[in-house]
């Protein structure tokens, strides 16, 4: 796109035209993204609590709330405690912010729509996520306020502890396909929705369940979010924060709920992939042309979101169904359940994956195959030169073949 | 217009972070800052990796010294950081000291650095990408070709290994790193690739016995510390009335 635009435009422009351009798109989902989740939890806390919601602000549904919402919080006035650390203060919310937003970078939200197709895009996400912990110590530690101390060390010992077992539950679908890309990932599981991971074999299925405690507690969700101490009515790490800052934790935290989803759905719920093979049977794939293949993305595009919205709505209907947790509560779920279930879900779907070699699982193992049957052939050659030489220049040709797909493009 | 190197300006940009970031720590005096420029420093070391398309070591990075070593570090720190060691001074014994220590690493690492051949005198960037590109993806193709026939008629019952074959791409041509650390592992060697190539002895495992070997040491070395750690019962334990 760039070296089209290249041809009209000098070409730094392009390049910096090109760029703002798909940060803006990505940022749009963070921002929007929490403005609009923001009034769907209102709602829906509402509708559990059997009252309206925004009423008084006006518009079909009270859509004006998240309007209201944003002018208040931007035009609140900006306060710092006296003994804060000025610079970490002000710092924090923007190395929230920063995690949850990269995170986004590797999220495909169609096939082939990535803003950085990597080719460890799982284990990136995942990485970056935990990045977010950082913000959350600074503002604790830099309010100078105790209640944000102890908000920030519940909330990054929480994080960090779940982060264990969520790693432990992302490798399973990565065990199956064979992959860390997250675009062929969302691409194997094309077709039917039987053909999504969930319902790839028994241990899948909890597997999916477990990452999602996992990611709601790391994301500091209810039932987990032990930030808050309730008894003394402050709000945890960023208690001392007002108007746009508190404004870009709360982005934060809606920006990593959707990041997560998007996560789940693309491991485990197929990703931009309908429950029936639509895209496929009107034809609308790459093979046909660019047009084609970008309407259907489109409609992946839409499949992708509404599966992320359901994922965040989910976690919003935890957050008012269940009550909150204790400390010790919360570190025994982590450790003495989410962990060992998922280990016991990782030795599962591997046994199974061995086992039974049909479907997405053939796929995992090509090259371990192959490179087994290359080296198994090589002795022959050795103890025979005459006889053995057919097979182990097979044997070589394909290893060759195997080392050079993985070397091309050097 | 002449075309922008943008490697060379990502990876200044990221280099100056990274050195002006060390600098930081070394002369800030609060011990938070000081491990916050750590962060940024560590951070914009990740981003030359994935500037140099190594997205494994670049993640890894993030992962383990960005979100793991320094979260612990800085826990240590506020826990352990109160009054008279929340601000750090470096005395003047110190400072000769690290001075000459650096010296001595920079004098080692400056020649290394300029004595390699390839580094010198040579365009970092094709400036030429399209023909470039256009050649790679001719090559990729006609390797695909072949790779996917000669498989398909060795293999037909594992049809699966060619469509993973199909896919051994990601955009722009890049290679797969994590795959290059994976065959690694096993013992190919993915740099060098000569068929009967002498590197690679059959049946060898490669350096997967020695990872293994580290992982399970670790994690004997993580149940010991947790074995130590955990809270001690009393032999006897006393009542009191």
């Amino acid at each position: 796109m760039a070296e089209a635009l290249a041809n009209y435009l000098p070409q730094p422009i392009a390049y910096l035209m090109v760029g703002l351009l798909q940060c803006g798109l990505l940022l749009l989902v963070p921002f929007i993204g929490a403005m609009f989740f923001v009034w769907v939890e209102r709602k829906v806390s509402a509708r559990i609590q059997d009252r309206l919601g925004p009423t008084r602000c006006g518009g079909k549904y009270g859509w004006l709330q998240l309007l209201a919402d944003g002018l208040k919080l931007i035009t609140k006035e900006d306060l710092r405690p006296k003994d804060a650390d000025a610079v970490l203060f002000r710092l924090a919310p923007y190395v929230s912010f920063c995690a949850s937003f990269a995170a986004l970078l590797a999220l495909p939200f169609a096939n082939g729509w990535v803003a950085q197709d990597l080719d460890v895009g799982v284990f990136f996400i995942l990485a970056v996520l935990g990045l977010e912990v950082f913000g959350v110590i600074l503002a604790g530690y830099a309010s100078a306020s105790k209640w944000s101390l102890f908000g920030a060390m519940r909330e990054a010992a929480q994080v960090v502890s779940y982060e264990v077992p969520l790693g432990m539950c992302v490798v399973v679908p990565v065990l199956i396909t064979g992959q860390m890309d997250l675009v062929k990932i969302g691409n194997m599981q094309q077709g039917l929705f039987t053909n999504w991971l969930v319902f790839h074999d028994p241990f899948t299925f909890i597997t999916f369940w477990v990452y999602f405690t996992c990611a709601t507690a790391s994301v500091n969700r209810a039932p987990f979010d032990l930030a808050e101490a309730e008894s003394e009515l402050v709000a945890g790490f960023h208690t001392e924060y007002s108007g746009f800052r508190w404004l870009a934790f709360y982005m934060a935290e809606y920006g990593s709920m959707f990041a997560v989803s998007g996560l789940a759905a693309i491991l485990f719920f197929g990703g931009w992939n309908g429950p029936l093979p639509i895209v496929h049977m009107l034809g609308l794939t790459p093979e046909n042309g660019p047009v084609l293949a970008w309407i259907g993305n489109l409609l992946g595009l839409f499949n992708f979101v509404f599966k992320c919205v359901a994922g965040v709505t989910f976690m919003i209907w935890v957050r008012w169904t269940l009550p909150r947790l204790r400390i010790d509560q919360v570190m025994q779920v982590c450790l003495k359940y989410c962990t060992p279930i998922a280990a016991v879900m990782f030795l599962g779907a591997t046994l199974w994956t061995f086992l039974l070699p049909g479907g997405v699982g053939l796929r995992s193992m090509p090259y371990a195959y192959r490179y087994v049957h290359a080296t198994a052939a090589e002795p022959a050659e050795a103890k025979a030169p005459q006889g053995g030489v057919a097979d182990a220049s097979r044997a070589d040709r394909r290893l060759v073949a195997l080392t050079q797909s993985a070397a091309e493009g050097k | 217009m002449d075309a922008i190197n943008w490697h060379s300006l990502f990876f200044l940009l990221f280099a100056v972070v990274a050195c002006g970031s060390a600098v930081a720590v070394v002369v800030a005096t609060n011990i938070v800052r000081m491990a916050l420029c750590l962060i940024v420093s560590l951070g914009a070391t990740s981003g030359l990796f994935f500037l140099a398309g190594a997205d494994f070591v670049g993640s890894m990075q993030l992962m383990i010294y960005v979100g793991g070593t320094l979260v612990l570090l800085i826990f240590g720190v506020m826990l352990t950081a109160q009054g008279p060691f929340i601000s750090m001074r470096t005395g003047g014994g110190d400072w000769i000291v690290a001075v000459m220590l650096s010296g001595c690493l920079a004098a080692l690492l400056v020649p290394a650095a300029f004595s390699v051949v390839a580094w010198r005198n040579q365009p970092t960037v094709a400036v030429d990408a399209h023909a470039d590109q256009h050649a790679a993806d001719e090559r990729g193709a006609t390797a695909k070709i072949h790779q996917v026939s000669e498989v398909g008629t060795h293999e037909s019952a594992n049809d699966a290994a060619a469509v993973s074959f199909e896919g051994d791409q990601i955009g722009e041509g890049r290679p797969r790193t994590s795959t290059h650390i994976g065959l690694g592992l096993l013992g190919a060697r993915v740099d060098r690739l000569q068929p009967g190539s002498a590197d690679l002895k059959p049946g060898m495992a490669g350096y997967l016995l020695p990872f293994e070997l580290v992982s399970v040491h670790l994690l004997v070395v993580l149940v010991g510390a947790a074995y130590l750690a955990r809270t001690k019962r009393r032999a006897k334990p006393q009542r009191e009335a």
